[in-house]
């Protein structure tokens, strides 16, 4: 039998403080009028030396971001999101508006849906009147969202980056089966940034971001790893991330770019929208989360910009990016008694 | 070594190498494989339970023991393990034992609403694309410091609930009257602290129950406390260090990170127990807010817990739209990530179709495919699915990233034979490839029709335009 001890056994501990060797690259989306732009402000994201709040190695250079989705033509949303813009749906600018200032969108992501030839076919000079409203509406950097067809992207990002050549908007985005070295050229021409898009694969995104590097520097890359919804895939959308990360801190430098998360897809889980039985309801309050715990998941990877739905759901991303800022707790009280606490 | 750098080879050379066959593989070597990969448990191999392979025995449960030691709380079916896990991270490997849910009661409730509550704990379920999704235990909380009033409330939780129960409360009297009426469902004890560390472990090691351990925000202190009470005699650990919202958010994940790396990567025996996160700290802070924000705090606050490491929290909400997003979060990362996200492609047939039903199709990747499923059976739907080759990937995604293309639906419409089965010539596409119909109807000469952007919408839209149309 061993002897009791009498008194604590004073135990050591220090806190590992591993070092890796890489760090994500830094990349600067929007550009001010001293930058060659027009924005009222640059936004730099990246620069991660360690995994994304270990604690140790400090907090990150830049914490992650928001961009707000915003449409260019009126389109079929969910329910709790469309309460809160049903004034502005046909009205980018307008929208656009109102994300940056009730909502605090640090970005904002305008989709060009309707330059889908199978919905409206707008021409991509239609396209850049649009950005045009909406980049004298608001300040912030610009995200430009094509339409998904490959070929009419191209000629719409190809027209609005020479349309607003060097504002740094990130092209959203470029994709394997484009002409890669077409959209290199006029990204890198017109001084933009591309958004490297490939379908949770970490070969895949390797091999894009390879060919980028032909006519983009490293800092004119954020890559899009794909983000499936919470219960849809968020497994396999977290683990790749976590992967990539860890693998780029490591010395991947294919892999060292920032991440960029559509998680407006967390809206793709029929939980998110639907209305179920009593006992989960209201969804007015469960979509949101649902596209916060989506996020929350991925913050945890690493991600650096997140582009999103739902106000509750951004407002409460922000609060946590925001804590997660500080240090150490120093309340030690406030919960040293948690087990007596009345609610 | 760690778990994970395991070759079978490391484990056969300690089998007894017979090939005897009794573990139900063909020989040690497939046994070894399957020990390694966590499929088969090393007691299935009869002949290594024996004296003459002791020393072997031992030497494989050192080799296979996880960074993380497994604790059981409670007894019978509705025991819970938690920890076990061998790895950091779950790509590495696979994580072991979902964080266990307990929800908190307390000995100032009322009996009637203490039996309610308690009922509604059990009764939640979520049916998950065939995974029912509970909530594991109940932490039954002193709040009056009473013995008596916690041994009464004790007692009724014993009598109401099969439910692992965590007695909580850091005075070792009250946690001894707790024990009087729920030793025997052996119950986690709540918590040691530098101030009380001796009583309670004096009570763990007496009722071997499994013991928490508690210093709020304090490595170096709760590493010492673990290494005290092991020293006492304690085995089964829980360790606590601590839940911070607000301001101590980044603490918080920063102390579970840092132990479960201490684990996981440094073998460290102090810190290789389970996790407890109190998402609970949330309510404590509301200051007079809404119940929905508290609600809200409480989830996020769960949702960061579960994905870094917690292998316990502590809730007080039990309503449905808050936990909802959470017992799904916990599933995805729960879930083997060594396993396809796939099904296996081709023509399936739901219900008793005949030549005039219905044609649709719908990507391989696994949740996709049994949501469309579930969604056909449930509403007892006959009709033929063509399942396509996206490599595993959804309908919009598939989409976007060209794996579903006009051309793969209409190669597999060909090659699923499906022209011989039915007489017409439609076929429902999922609403959400909408922008593949026109080119699907001239490659393959069907018409489209588009269907709901949510299989939830089959039903109707298979009423409403299906029967019409025909
Ligand atoms: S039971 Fe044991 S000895 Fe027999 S084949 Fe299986 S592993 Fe080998």
């Amino acid at each position: 039998m061993k002897t009791k001890p009498a008194k604590l056994v004073e135990a050591d501990f220090a806190p590992p403080a591993p070092t890796y060797p890489t760090k994500i690259v830094e990349v600067k989306l929007g550009a001010t009028k001293n930058e060659g732009g027009t924005r009222g402000k640059s936004i730099v994201i990246g620069g991660e030396t360690v995994p994304a709040f270990y604690g140790f190695g400090g907090p990150a250079p830049h914490p992650p971001v928001i961009a707000l989705d915003v449409f260019d033509m009126k389109v079929s949303l969910p329910r709790a999101v469309k309460m809160h813009v049903k004034e502005v749906l046909e009205d980018p600018a307008a929208w656009a508006k109102l994300a940056v200032e009730k909502f605090e969108a640090d970005l904002v992501t305008i989709h060009l849906v309707s330059t889908d030839p199978l919905i409206k076919d707008t021409s991509p000079k239609e396209a850049v009147k649009t950005i045009e409203q909406v980049a004298q509406a608001v300040k912030v950097p610009l995200i430009i969202g094509g339409c998904g067809d490959p070929k009419k992207d191209m000629d719409v990002f190809e027209a609005i980056a020479e349309a607003f050549a060097g504002e740094r908007f990130l092209i959203s985005s470029i994709t394997r089966d484009m002409d890669v070295e077409r959209c290199g050229r006029f990204i890198k021409r017109f001084g933009h940034v591309a958004l490297s898009f490939t379908p949770m694969n970490m070969n895949l995104a390797r091999d894009l971001n390879r060919r980028l590097y032909e006519f983009l520097p490293r800092e004119d890359i954020v890559m899009d790893l794909t983000t499936a919804a919470l219960g849809y895939g968020l497994d396999y959308a977290f683990s790749n991330m976590e992967r990539a990360r860890l693998a780029a801190l490591a010395g991947d430098l294919e892999l060292a770019h920032p991440m960029s998360s559509g998680t407006t897809n967390a809206w793709a889980a029929r939980e998110a929208w639907m209305e179920m039985a009593p006992e989960w309801e209201p969804r007015e309050l469960r979509g949101p989360l649902w596209e916060l715990t989506t996020a929350l998941a991925l913050l945890l990877t690493g991600v650096d910009l997140f582009m999103m739905m739902h106000p509750a759901a951004v407002k409460a991303l922000k609060d946590v990016i925001e804590q997660m800022a500080h240090g150490q707790p120093d309340e030690v009280d406030k919960i040293a008694n948690w087990v007596c606490a009345k609610i | 070594m760690v778990r994970k750098e395991l070759s079978p080879i490391d484990v056969y050379r300690f089998l007894p190498k017979t090939n005897c066959g009794q573990c139900g593989e063909q020989n040690c070597l497939a046994f070894a494989t399957k020990v390694v990969t966590s499929e088969a448990r090393l007691e299935k191999c009869a002949p290594l339970l024996t004296k003459e392979h002791e020393r072997a025995r031992r030497q494989l449960e050192k080799m296979l023991r996880p960074a993380v030691k497994e604790v059981v709380v409670g007894v019978g079916l509705h025991a819970v393990k938690i920890g076990g896990k061998f790895v950091m991270y779950r790509h590495e490997f696979t994580y072991t034992n979902p964080t266990a849910i307990a929800i908190d009661v307390t000995d100032e409730m009322p009996e009637g609403e203490l039996v309610d509550r308690l009922k509604k704990v059990e009764g939640f379920n979520f049916e998950f694309i065939g995974h029912p999704l509970k909530l594991d235990m109940i932490a039954v909380r002193s709040i009056t410091n009473e013995p008596e009033k916690f041994q009464a409330t004790a007692k009724k939780v014993v009598e109401n609930t099969n439910l692992p129960i965590i007695l909580c409360s850091f005075n070792p009297q009250v946690i001894k009257a707790g024990l009087a009426v729920a030793a025997k469902s052996k119950p986690l004890l709540y918590a040691a602290t530098k101030d009380n560390w001796k009583e309670m472990a004096e009570l763990a090691l007496r009722h071997r129950c499994p013991l928490g351990v508690f210093a709020p925000n304090d490595l170096k202190l709760l590493r010492s406390l673990a290494e005290t009470v092991l020293e006492y005699g304690i085995e089964d650990l829980v360790l606590d260090p601590g839940t911070f919202s607000a301001e101590g958010l980044a603490g918080t994940l920063s102390n579970f990170t840092t132990i479960r790396r201490s684990a996981c990567k440094s073998g460290d025996e102090f810190f290789g127990f389970p996790l407890m996160g109190v998402p609970m700290i949330a309510w404590t802070q509301k200051n007079g807010v809404h119940e929905d924000v508290a609600r809200w705090k409480e989830a996020y606050l769960a949702a960061l817990l579960i994905v870094r490491f917690a292998d316990i929290i502590v809730m007080h909400n039990i309503n449905g739209w808050a936990l909802l997003p959470l017992v799904i979060l916990r599933q995805n990362i729960y879930t083997d990530p060594r396993k396809p996200m796939a099904v296996q492609a081709g023509l399936k047939a739901f219900g008793k179709p005949d030549d005039n039903s219905p044609v649709m199709f719908t990507t391989n990747f696994a949740l996709t495919y049994y949501t469309v499923a579930s969604d056909l059976e449930s509403a007892k739907i006959n009709a033929y699915l063509i399942v396509v080759d996206t490599g595993g990937i959804a309908v919009d995604s598939s989409v976007a990233g060209r794996r579903l293309t006009a051309e793969k639906v209409a190669n597999a419409l060909k090659a699923s034979g499906i022209e011989n089965m039915v007489k017409h010539r439609r076929l429902i596409i999922p609403g959400k490839a909408a922008r593949l119909a026109l080119e699907i109807e001239e490659l393959s000469g069907w018409q489209v029709l588009v269907g709901p952007k949510d299989s939830s919408g089959i039903p109707k839209l298979l009423q409403e335009k299906w029967l019409t149309q025909a």
